[in-house]
């Protein structure tokens, strides 16, 4: 339709509760891209990007709720699956 | 952040179960009235819906877990709050020019947030569906707290600064904030469908981020800490809106295939409105912070075109299309910021705000972001400008502008082809000819020109003697209008608006930082 290559995106707060999120992230997808601007990191996928909960507690060394994130979300693009262990953004084509 | 106080004894729910027994599971049907009587407003737009159930909410938020986390977030933002006034936190900001851009923010998007709030307590009452009614229900909830975090933290400004005081009065009379006054109440006067595609999708999927991320993170980046806290904030809460939007349009384009017509011309007319009201964001950007995180060229090609174009490839698979005219939008990019920003330093004797002109330096940095455009169109123009002001020629336009019927915008806008002439169109209707800025806004209007024919357009209401205070007497000798209209839209001339330069803000910030008239930095003060 037009030949812009879909991404998606999460905009996170930066502090110390986004610093595993971001780890984890960046660990479970190695395209994803990390630009830090002031106050806000976003973390940009080459259409899909997955946030595991797993991979946040073995950073953290302790359980985590995943819906924890929304304290700390600012922004996100893509459609959102969520469920307990996991928060996927992805476009469909 | 731990989940162990979920409060259940024995078993605990999935998220899913949890979020059928809490959304679903609530809803009922009605036996003393028939449904479609209940909910009287979902047949007026043709849009068909078969299955209400379909509606799923994909962080599956459920009323306990959103109240856990709000308050989470309100203890976190208060805490800063609290800092802030403690440790007199407006001295810390880059410059004191900075504070323009909240008095923006505080008179035309605080009010919005509230009409919002409006907006979503309606809706939720006329959608049938639970999971939809619950979504709407939060976001009215959400959008009251952005109201009043965002009056809480500017509170601290308004102590120091002046054209803080009376933003909700502002908001209903000063001409330029028809402009986000009249989007809303456009929106709010529609039926429920064209309601949530327009605020949900139009506005928090396509055009929010425009507004909170690179203003925020410029908030940020000028060192102003309660507003980065209560902007971040809030926009923890608009990425479930967004969220909300997205499904929205999935849930109507897939219940009917005629939805997909109607979907197409909602989402035409309400990327057009708001990419008008985001005008006054382009400016904040690239005229207004003193120190600049981005251009609005740049933000629109990442939030718009990378974004938006990514959402409507995906979208593509319902036969939805990307917005009429937004190659318009792309195409004004190197222009929307200038245009803009002159006229509010030509208006700005009658605006809430200070102006002022770009130093060498922040010249410097728009012709590098504008290389197109702006040495050979906009510096021009800025230089003849400062050679009037040393000769004390100080332009101010005197006259009331042409307002473009639909977004209420003054015609200050150029040809997207030929930045020398202006654009303008021109409907008749019923024997009135109405104005437009553009193309766009003429087809919103020819949509639905009995709507539009009753907007109220600042500049007649002016011209018309609508716009003095009860107690003015436009029949007596001497009457003064320009200052009786002043009066009426609660602006004080000269402390609250015109140059920057020379004002009370500008004398206090110098006061208060030991700064001498020349800018040099003093010695501080012996303790």
């Amino acid at each position: 339709m037009n030949p812009i290559q879909s991404t998606v995106f999460m905009a996170l707060q930066t502090n110390d509760d986004t610093r595993p999120i971001i780890e984890a992230l960046q660990r479970d997808n190695p395209a994803a891209v990390v630009h830090r601007l002031p106050a806000m990191v976003k973390i940009d996928a080459p259409g899909r990007l997955v946030l595991r909960r797993s991979t946040v507690e073995e950073i953290l060394g302790t359980a985590w709720d995943l819906q924890a994130i929304n304290l700390n979300l600012i922004s996100l693009s893509g459609n959102v699956d969520e469920t307990e262990d996991e928060m996927v953004l992805h476009w469909n084509r | 952040m731990n989940n162990t106080h979920t409060g259940q004894a024995g078993k605990k729910l999935s998220l899913k179960e949890k979020y059928a027994l809490m959304t679903r599971g609530l809803g009922w049907d009605t036996s003393y009235e028939p449904m479609d009587k209940v909910f009287d407003q979902l047949g007026l737009e043709g849009i068909r819906i078969h299955d209400w159930d379909k509606w799923e909410d994909p962080f599956r938020l459920t009323m306990d877990a959103y109240w856990k986390y709000q308050a989470e977030k309100e203890r976190k933002l208060y805490a800063v709050l609290d800092a802030f006034q403690q440790n007199n936190g407006h001295l810390n900001i880059s410059d004191a020019r900075y504070v323009n851009t909240l008095k923006l923010f505080f008179t035309g998007i605080t009010p919005a947030e509230y009409n919002a709030h409006r907006l979503f307590a309606m809706l939720g009452r006329q959608f049938p569906g639970p999971g939809a009614a619950i979504a709407c229900q939060m976001q009215a909830v959400d959008e009251l707290r952005h109201v009043q975090t965002q009056i809480h933290s500017i509170s601290q400004y308004n102590k120091y600064f002046n054209g803080l005081h009376d933003h909700s009065v502002m908001n209903d009379r000063l001409w330029y904030l028809s402009v986000p006054k009249s989007f809303f109440e456009d929106a709010i006067s529609s039926g429920p469908f064209e309601q949530i595609i327009a605020i949900s999708f139009a506005l928090e999927y396509l055009l929010t981020n425009l507004v909170f991320m690179p203003f925020m993170s410029g908030a940020a980046y000028n060192g102003d800490m309660a507003t980065v806290t209560f902007g971040f904030s809030s926009q923890s809460d608009e990425a479930r809106h967004m969220t909300l939007g997205l499904e929205c349009i999935k849930f109507v384009l897939e219940q009917d295939p005629g939805n997909v017509e109607i979907i197409q011309r909602y989402l035409d007319k309400w990327f057009w409105r708001g990419y008008k009201v985001l005008g006054l964001v382009s400016m904040m950007l690239d005229y207004m912070l003193p120190r600049k995180v981005m251009s609005w060229k740049e933000a629109w090609e990442i939030y718009f075109v990378q974004n938006g174009g990514s959402l409507f490839n995906d979208l593509s698979r319902y036969g939805l299309r990307m917005p009429r005219h937004w190659e318009q939008s792309v195409a004004e990019a190197e222009h929307l910021s200038h245009q803009t920003w002159n006229s509010f330093y030509n208006f700005s004797d009658a605006a809430a705000f200070h102006v002022w002109l770009p130093s060498d330096e922040d010249m410097a940095w728009l012709s590098e972001k504008y290389p197109n455009t702006f040495d050979q169109h906009y510096r021009p123009r800025i230089e003849h400008y400062r050679r009037l002001q040393a000769e004390g020629k100080r332009y101010y336009n005197p006259s009331l502008p042409m307002l473009c019927q639909t977004c209420q915008i003054p015609l200050i806008f150029t040809e997207g082809d030929d930045p020398t002439r202006t654009s303008h169109r021109e409907t008749e209707h019923e024997g009135e000819k109405y104005h437009f800025c553009s193309d766009g806004c003429q087809e919103v209007f020819e949509q639905q020109p009995d709507k539009y024919v009753s907007a109220w357009l600042p500049a007649h209401q002016i011209l018309q003697g609508n716009c003095f205070a009860p107690d003015a007497d436009p029949q007596a000798a001497g009457f003064q209008a320009e200052a009786e209209v002043m009066r009426y839209f609660h602006v004080n001339p000269g402390q609250d608006n015109m140059d920057y330069e020379g004002s009370q803000d500008e004398a206090n910030w110098r006061l208060w930082k030991g700064l001498s008239p020349d800018g040099a930095s003093k010695a501080p003060p012996a303790a």
